[in-house]
């Protein structure tokens, strides 16, 4: 046993050896700040959030201004076709409320009795509409680039953590990248770019983008666009981290209850494992082994 | 060494069966996850009520909207299909039980029990299946004027009621209220 | 199964009349109750019973899952969403089974480890190990088309690139390619033929896992000494002493999975897989599963004609090769020792041998440049020269250690000046302290 673990240890020497060795390669590579290669150019700032670690929960009233930014900012080019009015309760929404809120929303239904599609205000069994009928028109009517769909966005975007911190996350249960992302991009337009960078014509730099040093998007939020009633700072900081927790939640809408089940089974599963072991000793005291 | 041999059949067998109960529990709920998925999900369930607008139902006229799947009979009755259903008396009905999931369990098959109720005697709102073996039975048929099972022969009277053939029950009144003159929510 | 005399003897009336007609608790009971194993495997040798536990588990949540897939490329991604947020429990059943995914090939990596490290394949296990060796490749084809299912972006682009491999076959690559995908590129009849093989393939598996416990049954199982059994001090009953250690295996390696089911659960997926698939886009940075990460840095590394072989060719077959190269195992170790404890520097070049596979696990997650493809090439070239030279080579040069002559033995010598008794299920009278 003790070999084994020298042995371990000397392999995870090695291994980290080789891995800084790489790690300086890569960075030493054509490395040049007005043309990166790798993106995103800045790595996500990593925000705290009510919902990480083995016991978060999310905080309802930052999901309830979430919406809200959603609705009134992010909805007029992204979908959420994924997610049904009623998962709004998640929110802390009554049944009623969550009533009222689909019910401001238009939906296409039909065919009817004499074959055509009508209109009918939205129910909570209703899912988002989406701002453009199609793909095709939503890249048309965005510079070529159909804006992402919202439902999964917090869990489709993650950007690589990189050796060794990936081992650690393990340990940290680090699972925010989504969100860490989109607060990032959100708050990121204010950077400006190197001396020398081209910017292609029509987007716009963000070191925060992953998939180049600019995007199509312009900066959607500015301070105190979208109203909120409870008090909180009307700031793009504060409408970028309620949206990317609001997006977290619908992208994952059993955490809690996940988080809470987890719990209750690593208890069952430490405490069996006692018995098992206990078990297993008085089996095998007196023999040999 | 003695010592421990004299305690320990006891606490061999405490730990055995320990064990063994927490094995038990375990795999009891690691089974449960398995048997709740097959339960209708959230989105089935959403769709558990509906609302059907009535306002062009003449008397003389029905409508079929679906709910939950199966057929609900909306129809509003003519003046004559309610007193021929008046008429019978409850002694004569295969099954005296109103079955309307709006009244008690034991309510009687009354023309006005199996209907909207007072004011609104003239609605019959009820689950198309037949009480039978699940087949969808055609309106307006069969020698009481209400409906008729084409399948296995059952035969309805104007309030949906069994009088002929197999069927065991009267066609099912589901939960229902209207929330307008003209509106009507089933579910 | 097991190759001695049964021991089975009924002692109920029904057990006699089953006895009589189908000996089934007579067969269960010599293979799983009076079983005779080595008293000395470690807690590496529970990993065969980890292994039938998460096949199982896998099975279970698979057939439920199917219950509410849709393998249709316009459905399959909502279909898959449905199930995490509306259908009861189903977020659980699906992180279940992909996160029972990759900790299926966790225990399987661990047990083929294992068996390279004791030279379980040694004779007369050959058959036991190519057995192995085809469970390997059947849960490698479960494990591709199971990611394909969710019909993410990495599920449609890690399809289209492995099915590419196949066009590297000269003359009739295009053709085979065309025949896996029922098109000219991964679309619906992909999908649909996916979802069937990998609803199948999982039973296969399941065959040959009965085979390959046969197999073990007759031969017994190998142990960290290397050394057979030879006498019936050697051994334990498998119930309850081999079934309570397997048990304790199981409990704590399930503890691994839940951490990560319910804590984690998407930290060994990648996130473009929650895009739906888009044809038209391929992702910046396509990696498949971790699983198959060395193999990927395999192929990756062959960047370089070898003779009339292209580049992409050589990749595929440098791939496949290292699959390959496992089956023929038995032949190509040539030391008369099993046993890694006993062989100094075939220790040595294990644990190189696992480090090698670790790191290019990692570089296969890298992308394909600079440092890092000069980095794969080294450690491809390590992999092979581990099978092809260092395993026929090192067994005719190296002097082992000193080699108890039993089981037994070692067991004593290891707990010397500790209170030591034999094993009370098959110990003889005369041998009980």
């Amino acid at each position: 046993m003790k070999k084994i673990v020298t042995a371990l240890a000397a392999a995870g020497l090695m291994l980290a050896g080789v891995a800084a060795y790489a790690l300086a390669a890569e960075e030493g590579e054509g490395h040049s700040e007005a043309e990166p290669t790798h993106f995103p150019i800045l790595h996500p700032e990593q925000e705290s959030w009510s919902f990480a670690g083995p016991f978060g929960t999310y905080d309802k009233a930052q999901l309830q201004r979430g919406l809200k930014v959603y609705k009134e900012v992010c909805s007029a080019c992204h979908s959420m076709k994924l997610v049904p009015f009623r998962e709004l309760e998640g929110l802390g929404y009554s049944e009623a409320q969550v009533k009222a809120f689909a019910a401001g929303y238009t939906i296409q239904d039909g065919p009817n009795d004499e074959g055509e599609m009508f209109e009918r205000p939205g129910k909570p069994s209703d899912y988002f509409p989406s701002p453009y009928p199609n793909d095709e028109t939503a890249a048309i009517s965005n510079n070529g680039a159909a804006p992402p769909d919202m439902s999964l966005l917090a869990k489709a975007r993650g950007v690589e953590r990189g050796f060794p911190t990936f081992i650690f996350d393990i340990f940290t249960q680090y699972a925010e990248g989504g969100p860490d992302y989109i607060h990032s991009l959100l708050t990121g337009y204010n950077h400006q770019p190197p001396a020398g960078m081209q910017i292609a014509e029509g987007t716009h730099y963000n070191p925060y983008f992953i998939g180049g040093k600019s995007l199509a998007m312009p900066d959607p939020l500015s301070d105190g666009v979208v109203t909120y009633d409870d008090g909180s700072p009307q700031t793009v900081d504060q409408y970028s981290r309620d949206v990317s927790a609001f997006l977290m939640y619908v992208a994952e809408p059993h955490l809690e209850e996940r988080k809470k089940t987890g719990f209750r089974v690593m208890i069952f599963l430490i405490l069996f494992g006692a018995l098992v072991y206990l078990t297993k000793r008085k089996v095998w005291a007196g023999v040999a082994h | 060494m003695s010592d421990a041999h004299l305690i320990e059949p006891n606490r061999r067998d405490f730990l055995y069966v320990a064990t063994g109960m927490a094995a038990v529990v375990g795999a009891g709920s690691v089974a449960w996850p398995f048997i709740d998925q097959m339960r209708p999900d959230a989105s089935t369930l959403a769709l558990a009520s509906i609302e059907v607008d009535v306002a062009s139902l003449e008397p003389g006229m029905s409508l079929t909207a679906k709910w939950r799947g199966k057929p609900v009979f909306v129809r509003n009755r003519t003046p004559e299909e309610i007193e021929s259903s008046k008429k019978v008396a409850l002694d004569e009905l295969k099954d005296p039980l109103a079955r309307n999931a709006n009244l008690p369990a034991d309510a009687k098959a009354t023309d006005i029990d199996r209907s909207a109720g007072e004011g609104k005697e003239n609605w019959l709102v009820m689950v198309g299946v037949c009480t039978h073996l699940g087949c969808i039975p055609l309106g307006q048929q069969g020698e009481y004027g209400g409906w008729f099972c084409p399948c296995h022969g059952s035969v309805y009277d104007t309030s949906g009621r069994i009088r002929k053939g197999p069927a065991p029950e009267n066609m099912a009144v589901p939960v229902f209220q209207f929330i307008s003159d003209t509106k009507i929510r089933i579910g | 199964m097991s190759g001695g005399h049964s021991t089975y003897t009924p002692k109920t009336g029904i057990e006699r009349w089953f006895d009589a007609r189908m000996p089934l608790p007579r067969l269960v009971y010599d293979s799983f109750v009076a079983y005779p194993v080595p008293r000395n495997l470690n807690y590496a040798w529970t990993f065969g019973g980890i292994l039938s536990i998460m096949l199982v588990a896998q099975i279970l949540t698979g057939i439920v899952l199917a219950m509410h897939y849709t393998s249709d490329t316009t459905l399959a991604f909502g279909s898959v969403e449905k199930i995490v947020r509306d259908v009861n429990s189903g977020w659980l059943l699906r992180y279940l089974h992909s996160n029972g995914a990759s900790f299926f090939f966790i225990a399987v990596y661990i047990h083929i480890f294992r068996g390279l490290f004791y030279g379980s394949y040694k004779a007369p296990r050959e058959l036991l190990w190519v057995l192995g060796c085809i469970i390997y490749l059947l849960m490698m084809a479960t494990g591709f088309m199971g990611y394909v299912l969710p019909w993410g972006q990495m599920s449609f682009w890690g399809a289209t690139v492995i099915t590419g491999f196949f066009t590297a076959i000269p003359l009739v690559g295009d053709w085979i390619q065309q025949l896996l995908l029922g098109g000219f590129a991964v679309d619906n009849p992909t999908l649909n033929r996916f979802f069937a093989l990998h609803y199948l393939l999982p039973f296969m598996i399941a065959g040959v896992v009965v085979l390959h416990v046969w197999a073990l049954h007759v031969t017994g199982q190998n142990n960290p000494t290397g050394i057979e059994v030879k006498s019936k001090t050697d051994t334990v009953a498998f119930t309850p002493y081999a079934t309570i250690k397997d048990g304790f295996g199981m409990v704590v390696f399930l503890f691994f999975l839940a951490y990560f089911v319910f804590y984690i659960p998407n930290y060994l997926g990648h996130p473009d897989n929650y895009t739906q698939a888009n044809p038209l886009k391929t992702p910046a940075h396509i990696v498949p599963e971790w699983y198959f990460l060395p193999f990927y840095a395999i192929l990756r590394a062959i960047t370089f004609n070898i003779g009339p072989i292209n580049s992409k060719l050589g990749g595929v077959l440098a791939m496949f090769g290292a699959i390959a190269v496992l089956f023929v195992v038995p032949w190509l170790d040539t030391s008369k020792v099993r046993s890694a404890v006993y062989r100094p520097w075939y220790k040595l070049f294990f644990w190189l041998f696992v480090v090698d596979c670790v790191l290019l696990g990692w570089l296969g997650s890298r992308p394909a440049e600079g440092a890092y493809v000069a980095m794969a090439q080294v450690c491809t070239l390590f992999y092979f020269a581990f099978f092809l030279i260092v395993m026929p080579v090192l067994g005719l040069i190296e002097t082992p250690r000193r080699i108890p002559n039993s089981i037994t033995e070692a067991v004593l010598e290891k707990n010397k000046g500790a209170h030591v008794a034999l094993p009370a299920g098959a110990a003889s009278p005369e041998a009980k302290v």
